[in-house]
């Protein structure tokens, strides 16, 4: 289980980007951390992933302090995070990834597979660079592939919607589930996307870096409907038309 | 000793662990150590001076020579001139390179001259690495300086390695490109220490179709200096191309030098030149995957040279 207790993050010592915000992740559960921009849901992710520091707080991971952590001891622990811009690599391999993630030398056999998973043709990427001859929404499905191949007890995905438009969203859900099925491991994923709220086992609205809300899609998803719709114009919650 | 030393630089330099196949030419302080030619590629000592004459017959095809140049102690100044004459449409692959070991404490060096003439529609395809090894104070020196002349048609492609242990190298390539000829040159560098490597390119495009693409990738760490020089001039109508990619680390100094000139208005020139350290969202990436942060650093940068 994770647990952040009373986690705070300031900038100069100022401004309060996370304000007290307490959250248990249960084992084998599937959150999603929603809210406006600038609520906090990205410097949070990264507080669990180890990349931001909490001004104070502690973070627990199956009753141990991994508050000061590194990423890679994190990373070692069972904390993967999918970065909301993906980073590219020149000379790196989407394949050398697959196999960093998975932490063994993958036949190309298995390391396609991740990328099948994702939606993409497996031979025309594996040896590509992750370097800028790819578009945003390829990295961002290389990104996720490499999660899956990490399969570890925590995934953290930052928006991992965003740059996915022209794959459809239902595969991207399905990669969600079969992490959550066949890993069994904790989902977090910072989304404003209704259908990936739908399919969360609880939905944590933050604001203002404090948790507004929390609950079951049941309990939560009626009123971020009706503020979506109230501010139709600048909305921060894409209701798809089916 | 001196065996084994040298059999470790041929596997490093030329991936020779026996007497290779075919012909070849192999240079062990400054003397022949082993030479063979073939019925297509005649390899001859030069008679006025130190060197080789490798002469490939027109029409040659699938063909590979190597000649390599090792160095095992120190207070070895060696001095080669090597003439390569490809004949036309002869398709040929040359594995060069020079391995220095150096225990002791004077310097040793090795500068070798290369002159390519590549007949009418001839491929080439050249392959060269530079090593230094052993443990002396005395430096260890590479300067070679390669001149290509491009009949027309003609390809030549020279992919140069220099990953450890060389102190210092100025390395000069200069071509002329006649009408359809094509000159590639990828070259990879990686300096550490105190270690000094400056590439210096001068390529003239005289005919039309003519083509030059130069890229050099390369990562300066700790104390070290290197300078890239590409200078490229279009005389005809043609398409020349060279790129600099450079890491760098410590308190490392990178330069790059270029200058395009066309001299043509169907001239079509590009350079580009990139200087900059290993971003830190790369580092991070590959941390949340489980690498430490030098292990994360040694994949970058292992992967940019690659």
């Amino acid at each position: 289980m994770l647990e952040l207790r009373n986690i705070s993050y300031t900038v100069d010592g100022e401004k309060d980007i996370i304000n007290d915000v307490s959250l248990k992740v249960e084992d084998a559960k599937f959150i999603v951390i929603t809210g406006p921009n600038g609520s906090g849901k990205s410097t949070l992710a990264k507080i669990i992933a180890g990349i931001v520091t909490p001004t104070s707080g502690q973070i627990l991971f199956d009753g141990q302090d991994i508050t000061k952590m590194s990423i890679t001891d994190r990373a070692k622990l069972g904390i993967s995070f999918a970065f909301q811009q993906p980073v590219r690599f020149k000379g790196v391999t989407v394949k050398d990834l697959i196999n960093l993630a998975s932490g063994e030398n993958l036949s190309t056999a298995d390391a396609c597979q991740y990328l099948s998973e994702v939606g993409l043709c497996a031979r025309d990427y594996i040896d590509r660079e992750v370097n800028a001859s790819l578009s945003g929404g390829e990295l961002k499905r290389i990104e996720i592939a490499t999660i899956m191949a990490r399969k570890t007890r925590i995934s953290v995905f930052d928006e991992p919607e965003a740059g996915i438009d022209i794959w459809s969203f239902k595969n991207l859900i399905d990669v969600f589930e079969k992490i959550h099925n066949e890993i069994k491991g904790s989902i977090i994923i910072i989304s404003h996307q209704e259908r990936i709220l739908n399919i969360a086992d609880e939905i944590v609205v933050l604001a203002n870096g404090i948790v507004a809300s929390r609950g079951t899609k049941e309990e939560i998803m009626p009123a971020l409907l009706e503020q979506a719709e109230m501010a139709y114009s600048g909305c921060q919650y894409y209701r798809e038309e089916e | 000793m001196n065996d084994d030393i040298r059999d470790i630089l041929l596997a490093e330099v030329a991936d020779l662990h026996k007497v290779p196949v075919g012909a070849y030419n192999i240079r062990l302080n400054s003397q022949l150590d082993g030479r063979n030619s073939t019925k297509n590629i005649e390899i001859v000592g030069k008679t006025d001076k130190s060197g080789i004459d490798i002469i490939i017959k027109p029409n040659t095809k699938n063909e590979s020579v190597h000649i390599p140049a090792l160095v095992t102690h120190a207070g070895v100044h060696d001095l080669v001139y090597n003439d390569f004459y490809v004949g036309e449409n002869a398709e040929i692959l040359i594995v060069a390179g020079c391995g220095i070991h150096n225990d002791g404490s004077q310097n040793s060096e090795h500068n070798g001259i290369h002159r390519f003439f590549l007949g009418k529609n001839s491929r080439v395809k050249y392959v060269e690495k530079h090593i230094g090894t052993g443990e002396g104070t005395g430096e260890r020196i590479i300067n070679p300086q390669t001149v290509i002349e491009a009949e027309e048609g003609s390809y030549i492609e020279l992919e140069t390695t220099q990953l450890k242990g060389v102190d210092s190298t100025i390395r000069t390539t200069k071509a002329h490109a006649k009408a359809g000829a094509k000159v590639v040159v990828k070259e990879k560098i990686l300096t550490h220490g105190k270690q000094f490597a400056e590439t210096r390119f001068e390529i003239d495009m005289d005919g039309d179709d003519s083509s030059v693409s130069l890229v050099s990738r390369s990562v300066a760490k700790d104390d070290s200096k290197q300078k890239f020089v590409s200078i490229i001039n279009g005389n005809a109508r043609c398409i020349g191309h060279s790129e600099c990619d450079a890491i760098i680390m410590d308190n490392a100094v990178v330069t790059a030098v270029p200058e395009i000139t066309a001299n043509n208005v169907e001239a079509s020139l590009i350079h580009e030149a990139a200087i900059g350290k290993i971003a830190g969202e790369q580092i991070i990436k590959l941390m949340t995957l489980g690498l430490t942060e030098q292990e994360a650093e040694a994949q970058i940068v292992n992967g940019f040279l690659k």
